[in-house]
């Protein structure tokens, strides 16, 4: 194990007040320290010293909740591919590096403090449709509808999303194009989605606009940032998803129905 | 009706209604593009050819077949500045606290910069019209522009073109703006395909490559014919 000497420009802010770059001396941290464990480090000298620590979010630590954020050096989750910041090593960085420390930016995700950001309008685009719409009672049968394996190995790779938002940061645009594509995607794949396909694909959507986020360019940043490599493809079929819905909403409408006779 | 008309407006209003416009005018300007390249590069047949070829597309369908073209044109260009512009404006809207270091991984430079490329081609097009098809501040409307083709007299193109490139400020220009053209259709063709929902696994290489090539082939047609007149003096 060796120590290592850094320089951190960690971004200070508190909710509706503009912000500024704090330069934090970071001595002596292991290098088989994760990036969360130097931070909770470098808070407990603030906290000795009777400075306020630095607020960021984290829960798991394993990778898997989509908690933790932090744009490190430009980079959402830092500069390890397919890796959230909790799962990111110390041994990645040099002694002598200076690290910018940013919360992911995005007028949807507004800050709370320093690198914690509000990342409530994902949810409701869940809320808006991310979701089937199943009957209570009785668990059914596991077989009794059949998928394909491909067709359900596709929706687990759009189900692996965490929501972590570093599409969103990565984003020139601060597009939410990824998630809500892997969102909508996984289920408008199953046969358990179909019946509230077309609905679901406009709500998210909506929603997704509504919230403020960008608009999607087709540059592809989000899939780089991706912790869980979710494929841009995703964001190919809600284009072509939301088309068919849209089209059909325009000029079918509801269900045709025969005119009943007296 | 106004159910229809609501849900159209309603999809323009959408990010994705607003991009599907953007990916189907494109689409159009793409084809465009490389017909006008196409017909551009008659030059190099000699004055009959090219001449034969303006008179024809002035004459088709007695003169209503380049209006229809030309408000078709300019239907595309409008609907896809107008949204382009839109989507921009409320981009910079959605991150109104930029990052102080941000580092883009894969993006190039062109995708990043099309909106200045974009508009930079709108002055570009300008030009071009008030140059070679209003013909303003030049003499290409006059009689010494006439010539004799199977005996009726048509518009010297050739002599234009021979004359216009000669002068090296238009020569540049062009062949900036071309550059743009480049920049802009290297991103543009390959993500129209995304848009429009087409792209799958196996094609996005191809699609890639074929954007590439496409915006190459544009750049050498296009540049060949100021390069040809003005640096090496053909026609002259």
């Amino acid at each position: 194990m060796s120590l290592l000497n850094l320089q951190l420009k960690v971004w200070r802010q508190n909710r509706g007040q503009s912000g500024h770059f704090q330069d934090i001396e970071a001595k002596d941290i292991p290098d088989h320290a994760s990036f969360l464990e130097m931070m909770d480090i470098v808070n407990e000298r603030l906290i000795a010293k009777g400075e306020e620590p630095v607020a960021f979010d984290h829960d798991c630590r394993e990778g898997i909740c989509g908690m933790c954020s932090m744009t490190i050096n430009g980079v959402p989750h830092g500069p390890e591919k397919a890796t959230t910041t909790c799962q990111l090593h110390m041994r990645k960085f040099r002694t002598g590096d200076t690290i910018w420390i940013e919360p992911f930016r995005a007028t949807a995700f507004p800050v709370i403090k320093d690198l914690v950001v509000d990342r409530g309008a994902f949810d409701r685009i869940q809320q808006a449709g991310g979701f089937v719409t199943v009957r209570t009672g009785s668990a059914p049968d596991a077989n009794a509808i059949l998928i394909g394996k491909e067709v359900a190995d596709a929706a687990m790779d759009a189900a692996a999303c965490i929501g972590c938002g570093a599409c969103v940061a990565a984003c020139k645009n601060a597009s939410a194009m990824l998630f809500v594509s892997a969102k909508a995607g996984q289920l408008n794949s199953l046969p358990q989605g179909q019946p509230e396909k077309d609905r679901r694909t406009l709500a998210m959507v909506r929603q997704m606009d509504k919230e403020g986020f960008g608009n999607c360019t087709n540059h592809y940043e989000c899939e780089a940032a991706c912790p869980k490599e979710i494929s841009v493809r995703w964001i190919t079929k809600l284009n072509r998803d939301y088309a068919v819905a849209a089209v059909k909403e325009s000029f079918v409408g509801q269900q045709e129905r025969a005119e009943g006779g007296e | 009706m106004s159910a229809v008309l609501d849900s159209l407006s309603r999809f323009y209003a959408s990010s994705i209604g607003k991009k599907i416009l953007v990916a189907l005018t494109g689409a159009v300007l793409v084809i465009f593009v490389l017909g006008h390249m196409i017909g551009n590069l008659l030059i190099f047949a000699g004055p009959d050819a090219i001449n034969e070829y303006g008179h024809m597309l002035q004459t088709a369908l007695h003169g209503g077949g380049v209006w229809i073209a030309r408000l078709g044109l300019l239907a595309a260009v409008a609907i896809h500045i107008l949204a382009t512009v839109q989507l921009t404006r409320q981009n910079r809207v959605a991150r109104h606290d930029p990052y102080r270091q941000q580092k883009p991984q894969v993006s190039s430079k062109s995708s990043r910069a099309m909106i200045w490329s974009g508009l930079t081609i709108l002055a570009f097009i300008v030009y071009h019209l008030l140059h070679f098809t209003v013909r303003v501040g030049n003499e290409y409307n006059g009689e010494a522009y006439k010539t004799e083709l199977h005996g009726e007299t048509v518009h010297n193109v050739y002599k234009m073109v021979i004359d216009g490139f000669s002068w090296a400020p238009a020569s540049i220009f062009y062949i900036i703006a071309m550059a743009l053209l480049y920049s802009h259709l290297s991103h543009g063709v390959s993500s129209l395909f995304q848009t429009l929902g087409l792209t799958t696994h196996r094609t996005a290489p191809v699609f890639k490559t074929l954007g590439h090539a496409y915006a190459t082939l544009i750049l050498v047609g296009n540049c060949s014919i100021p390069v040809a007149i003005w640096l090496f003096g053909y026609g002259r």
